[in-house]
């Protein structure tokens, strides 16, 4: 059994989700991974790659059109090396690995799994729907198996001091001319990613205003976590949208959330529900966010937040 | 410019779901369905770019039973000026309704093709990729803004990272983010004048042949439950408890 895993990454740095889907390319039972790392430039991702403990290749496709992972371009090459000899395509459920990933079964016929989060046998999964609030198990026929695999249900892949995978080069080169890419406008990498943190303190439309965040970032400094946001927050303009939490934002697993000001909508559980602690701060006692948090505290928060920085 | 519009008939965004009891899927029964939020923010950016004088008419199709008829109706209240149902009685998958719609496309012929990003009760975020993909056009996925100069599209998206902006060839797909606008209301003039809007209604399975589904269902479960917690009276408490009894902070 041949897998190929859609490497996620910036031609840099490989994406922390990358080591999660090889987690579950493993549980699949699994000997030959294979990790594509198409982008330009991106020799410094390959030599990454090539220390994850359970890869066997790292196939390197560098090509301009590569560069900003543009899926009419990504997607035929995937294609291509997918129809040679491979049993499964897995791509983190990240928004890169979503865009290009159905599109790429598109075009070999099959018919994509969105969003794994356990493995149950080479063929069947399940997946959460509606918003988290049922598991459906999956069973597939196609003959490729094409999923995104949600990095919150995946422990990280171990890596190794030594080269633990071979290097080759794939020269297939898809320039479909259909999109270019203008510009982007990155959030600042200054805090632990939000998808992998191990502690997040999220922000709703409690907070009241952006600067307001000062308060959630102070403790974040002390707890080395990351900063999230409900849609509400997030709509009213008070942070960026990478921010935002939940069934239509990014799911996060932390060892500890906090959240502050949020009443606790389905939409947003589906994104944290998988926390392993929940901490709930909010005035209204009654907010269905108290029932699922294991620790609640009805109160104030623009007391409370002071008051925990200062006795952290 | 014709744009199509891709529209699903979902449960309400506001409704609690439950799995049945025989664990095949989710009980539906008198459960209230609306249109998927994000077909209804599609519906709305189509109808702007008509207004700015972008598109001359704006399609809606919907896959499913005839009572999807009702959320066609209802995006032609907004102000659609014509729907089409592809009827079937049985679940299309992602793939068979990716290939209805490249139908339609080939049909129509639109400039522009706006899907919601996902529907929020298979919450599966592929069909418009998918439909880029057999149709060999361009794809700008989660859009948050969109705007189109000198024949292209060009599109923002939410990316996990922030924001990126690509140009795209015409004719795309967008699929919608939730920031990409405020849908209108329906006013009852526009629902009773939507009530005299052509609606064609096709066989499904007469324009592409019906094939098994690759990816089944075997059973849905409810989620694990998390057990309920306690309410603590103070931070004091709070920090003691976090550190000593969770001890996820030290
Ligand atoms: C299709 C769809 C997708 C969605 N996806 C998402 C998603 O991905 N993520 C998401 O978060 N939402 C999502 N939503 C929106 C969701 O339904 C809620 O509207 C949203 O989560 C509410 O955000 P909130 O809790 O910050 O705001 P509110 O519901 O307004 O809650 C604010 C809370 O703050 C508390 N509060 C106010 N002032 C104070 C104070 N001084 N001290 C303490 N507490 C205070 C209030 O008691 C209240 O509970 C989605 C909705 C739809 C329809």
């Amino acid at each position: 059994m041949n897998i190929l895993v859609i490497a996620e990454h910036n031609n840099q740095q490989l994406s922390s989700a990358t080591y999660n889907t090889i987690t579950a390319a493993l549980q699949l039972g699994s000997t030959d991974i294979h990790l594509l790392v198409a982008g330009h430039e991106c020799a410094p991702v390959a030599q990454q790659a090539v220390k994850i403990n359970g890869v066997s290749t790292v196939l390197v496709a560098d090509f301009s059109a590569y560069q900003h992972f543009l899926a009419e371009n990504i997607a035929p090459l995937i294609r291509d090396i997918a129809q040679t000899h491979y049993s499964h395509i897995l791509a983190p459920a990240s928004t890169n690995g979503k865009d290009v990933l159905p599109r790429a079964a598109a075009l070999l016929d099959i018919e994509p799994i969105s969003e794994i989060t356990s493995i149950i046998s080479a063929n069947t999964f399940t997946r959460p729907i509606y918003a988290g609030n049922a598991i459906a198990t999956v069973t597939t026929n196609a003959p490729i198996i094409a999923m995104t695999v949600r990095g919150t249900a995946f422990d990280s892949a171990l890596t190794s001091e030594e080269n633990v995978a071979t290097i080759e080069t794939i020269s297939i080169q898809h320039d479909k001319q259909l999109s270019s890419f203008v510009n982007e406008a990155l959030s600042l990498a200054d805090r632990p990613d939000l998808g992998s943190a191990k502690v997040v303190i999220s922000g709703g439309r409690g907070m009241q205003n952006g600067e307001n965040f000062a308060l959630l970032e102070k403790i974040a400094d002390k707890l080395d976590a990351a900063i999230g946001a409900s849609r509400a927050a997030v709509d009213a303009g008070y942070v960026a949208n990478d921010l935002q939490v939940g069934q239509t934002g990014k799911i996060v697993a932390p060892d500890l959330y906090i959240a502050v000001g949020i009443s606790g909508a389905i939409q947003h559980l589906a994104g944290m529900k998988d926390s392993k602690i929940i901490v709930a701060i909010n005035k209204d006692e009654e907010a269905p966010i108290f029932q699922i948090a294991d620790y609640g505290l009805v109160g104030d928060l623009f007391e409370i937040l002071p008051e925990i920085e200062q006795r952290l | 410019m014709k744009i199509l519009v891709a529209v699903k008939r979902v449960v309400d965004y506001n409704v609690k779901v439950r799995v049945n009891a025989d664990n095949s899927g989710i009980d539906l029964a008198n459960t209230k369905m609306s249109i998927n939020p994000f077909c209804e923010i599609a519906v709305e950016e189509a109808l702007r770019l008509k207004e700015k004088g972008l598109a001359d008419e704006v399609i809606v199709v919907s896959i499913g039973s005839r009572k999807c008829e009702e959320q066609l109706r209802y995006a032609m209240a907004l102000g659609a000026d014509r729907g089409i149902l592809l009827e079937t009685d049985s679940t299309p998958s992602s793939l068979y309704c990716a290939k209805l719609l490249s139908k339609m496309v080939e049909k129509e012929n639109p400039g522009l093709i706006i899907l919601g990003k996902q529907s929020i009760d298979s919450d599966n975020n592929q069909t418009g990729q998918i439909l880029a993909g057999l149709c060999g056009i361009a794809q700008g996925t989660f859009a948050s803004e969109l705007t189109i100069e000198g024949g292209q599209a060009i599109v923002t998206r939410e990316v996990d990272s922030g924001l990126q902006t690509l140009s795209l060839t015409l004719p795309a797909v967008i699929t919608t983010d939730l920031r990409l606008n405020e849908p209108r209301y329906a006013k009852l003039p526009q629902i009773m004048k939507a009530k005299k809007k052509p609606l064609e209604t096709l066989s499904a399975e007469t324009l592409v042949a019906p094939f098994a589904p690759q990816v089944t269902t075997q059973r849905v479960d409810a989620p694990t439950q998390r057990k309920a917690g306690s309410k603590v009276a103070n931070v004091e408490e709070l920090i003691n408890k976090l550190k000593n009894e969770a001890k996820v902070i030290s």
